[in-house]
């Protein structure tokens, strides 16, 4: 009963595609984490010591520094060569956007809320089509891990259904469920659910067979071998399957509220479009991309939790 | 003293992407029930593979092993493992990992506090009280390879097998858990089969040594008797001709006569 020996061949070319990434953290991590060990606290430090510190603390923050500066240069420049229909600048972007977040909250009817109310809709969506698609892609991925023959049966509809893009499947969505809501979690779950299948799967597959061995020797029950061997040593391979996973959903969340409409950071977008509000537009990016990075780090210091190594 | 393990005609075919492989061959030993084997070879003749097929882990592809006359189908508590790379799950703490193998061992019969102590015992045993809440990667090598044998040890088994346990240890503390290895197979009485790399713990522990060629195809050379009065004192021992005669002969069969025997 060699049911965790996966056969190599079958399973072996998803798990090589590029949604199974080694277990090495995100470089903006590790660029936050220089930073942070940059300065130690350490008050029976020398002097030289504590310059030195700084001055490392210093060339680790220049760098992005300097991008984010000539960035918001070439903006300004690619916006005052425009002259009058040319892009908003810089300036006049910020200011926008402070009127915009002085009052998030506000209501005013169905197609005119306030910008903290779209966030969240988009969030509230990622988080359920997310969810659902955990639900059933964590036991599913296990199971393939576990079983050759299932994973055989799965790997060529799993090939196939993977590279779809995500919008392709917001019809079946709307003709099957008749509305936008569940046809746009319907999108986030089909297109979020991949990475955590074969993750999962390629995690249960290369639990080392050290343990296993281990658990062998000591006779453990198959419950045990769950909670005490298996589950904590795909932690890590599952960590990494939830984050592709967002940040799929992310992506995927602001193009299908475009199309479906209602609320939303993706129906904002569009509706600021038709208003010909190209400042909002730019806001709106920022707040894609912003967003996006904090549910990446988060993801990142909630994965750090699970390295035992 | 009966017989205990026998091991008959056992090989060891491996399967590999450039065709069969053929780790043991023609493995045939007898080990009484209390006795004392150690296994010397050099590095990748079989060693291991030769305590994997003892401990159930793999099966031989030819030949049979028994214990206590039934035969070896797969791992069981009654066989306690001391793996040569230590083999800690690295998501519990020192305690985590020996207590799992209590837990699994007595579990059914005994208090949740006896279980705790036998966990705090076998980790004193070892001296590691002080690193009972640290996890594997939070020690250095020699402790872990002390937990791993803590491990072995607390599930009282009937066969102890030790793979190089005293390996990644410094002298002092392999020469005090050798001392404790001996006293704890005297008073259980375990039969063990123990690896190692070390002419003087081989002859220092054992009753036989069990020495092996090289491999591909290794097999048994030859089998020391080590017929040095109990209990054993390593200082008076360092004085004793006959425990220099005995060390010279293993060290014979490694530096000249290890060669494979003509087949
Ligand atoms: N699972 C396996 N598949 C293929 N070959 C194997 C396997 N396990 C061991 N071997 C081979 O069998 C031989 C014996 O290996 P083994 O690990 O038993 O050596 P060893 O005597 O324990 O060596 P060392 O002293 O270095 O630990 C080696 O040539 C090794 O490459
Ligand atoms: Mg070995």
């Amino acid at each position: 009963m060699s049911a965790t020996t996966l056969d190599e061949g079958s399973l072996k070319d998803i798990m090589n595609a590029p949604d199974t990434v080694p277990l090495t953290p995100a470089p903006v991590a590790r660029a936050a984490a220089t930073l942070e060990t940059a300065a130690p606290p350490e008050r029976s430090a020398h002097v030289l010591a504590l310059t030195e510190s700084l001055g490392r603390g210093f060339s680790a923050a220049l760098p992005p520094t300097l991008g984010l500066i000539l960035f918001i240069l070439a903006w300004q420049l690619v916006s005052s060569s425009g002259g009058e229909s040319g892009l908003p600048g810089p300036a006049k972007t910020w200011t926008s956007a402070q009127a915009l977040f002085a009052d998030p909250f506000y209501d005013n009817g169905p197609n005119d809320k306030g910008i903290g109310w779209n966030i969240l809709h988009s969030l509230y969506r990622v988080g359920a089509g997310f969810g659902l698609a955990a639900l059933v892609g964590i036991p599913l991925g296990f199971m393939i891990g576990r079983f050759t023959f299932l994973s055989g049966m799965v790997a060529p509809i799993i090939s196939l259904l993977r590279p779809v893009s995500p919008l392709a499947w917001l019809p079946i969505g709307l003709y099957v469920f008749k509305e936008t809501e569940p046809a746009s979690l319907w999108v986030i779950f089909i297109s979020s659910i991949w990475p955590i299948i074969l993750n999962t799967a390629a995690g249960v597959s290369r639990v080392p067979q050290d343990y296993l061995n281990v658990a062998r020797v000591l006779n453990l029950s198959e419950w045990k071998i769950f909670t005490r061997i298996l589950f904590p040593s795909v932690l890590p391979h599952l960590m990494t399957g939830i984050r592709l996973s967002i940040g799929v959903a992310w992506l995927v969340i602001v193009a299908a509220e475009m199309l479906t409409g209602g609320t939303g950071l993706g129906f904002w977008v569009w509706d600021e479009w038709n208003n010909l509000n190209v400042e909002h537009i730019l806001i709106a990016i920022f707040i894609v991309g912003i967003v996006g990075l904090m549910l990446e780090q988060m993801l990142v210091m909630i994965a750090n939790q699970f390295n035992y190594e | 003293m009966h017989d205990y393990l026998h091991i008959d005609r056992a090989k060891m075919v491996f399967d590999t992407k450039k065709g069969k492989f053929t780790a043991l061959t023609d493995i045939n030993l007898t080990v009484k029930q209390g006795e004392f084997i150690a296994l010397i070879g050099h590095s990748g003749c079989g060693k291991s593979t030769l305590l994997n097929l003892v401990a159930g882990l793999n099966d031989p592809s030819e030949g049979v092993l028994l214990l206590n006359n039934r035969e070896i189908k797969g791992p069981g508590p009654d066989r306690g493992m001391v793996f040569q790379n230590h083999s800690l799950l690295p998501w519990l703490t020192c305690y985590g990992n020996i207590h799992l193998a209590v837990e699994r061992v007595f579990g059914g019969k005994e208090s949740a506090r006896q279980l705790r102590d036998r966990t705090m015992n076998a980790l004193e045993l070892v001296h590691l009280t002080h690193a009972a809440d640290k996890r594997p990667s939070e020690i250095s090598g020699g402790m872990k390879q002390r937990v791993g044998i803590a491990r072995a040890l607390a599930m009282e088994p009937k066969v102890l097998l030790m793979d190089e346990p005293f390996g990644a240890l410094d002298a002092l503390t392999r020469a005090s858990l050798q001392d404790e290895l001996m006293r704890i197979v005297e008073e259980t009485k375990a039969t063990t089969l123990m690896v190692t790399h070390d002419v003087d713990e081989a002859v220092l522990l054992s009753d036989r040594i069990v020495m092996m060629t090289n491999g591909p195809a290794a097999t048994i050379g030859e089998i020391l008797d080590v017929d040095l009065p109990r209990p054993r004192d390593r200082l008076a021992l360092a004085e004793d001709a006959h425990y220099h005669h005995l060390r010279g002969q293993v060290l014979a069969f490694l530096y000249q006569k290890h060669h494979k025997k003509a087949a």
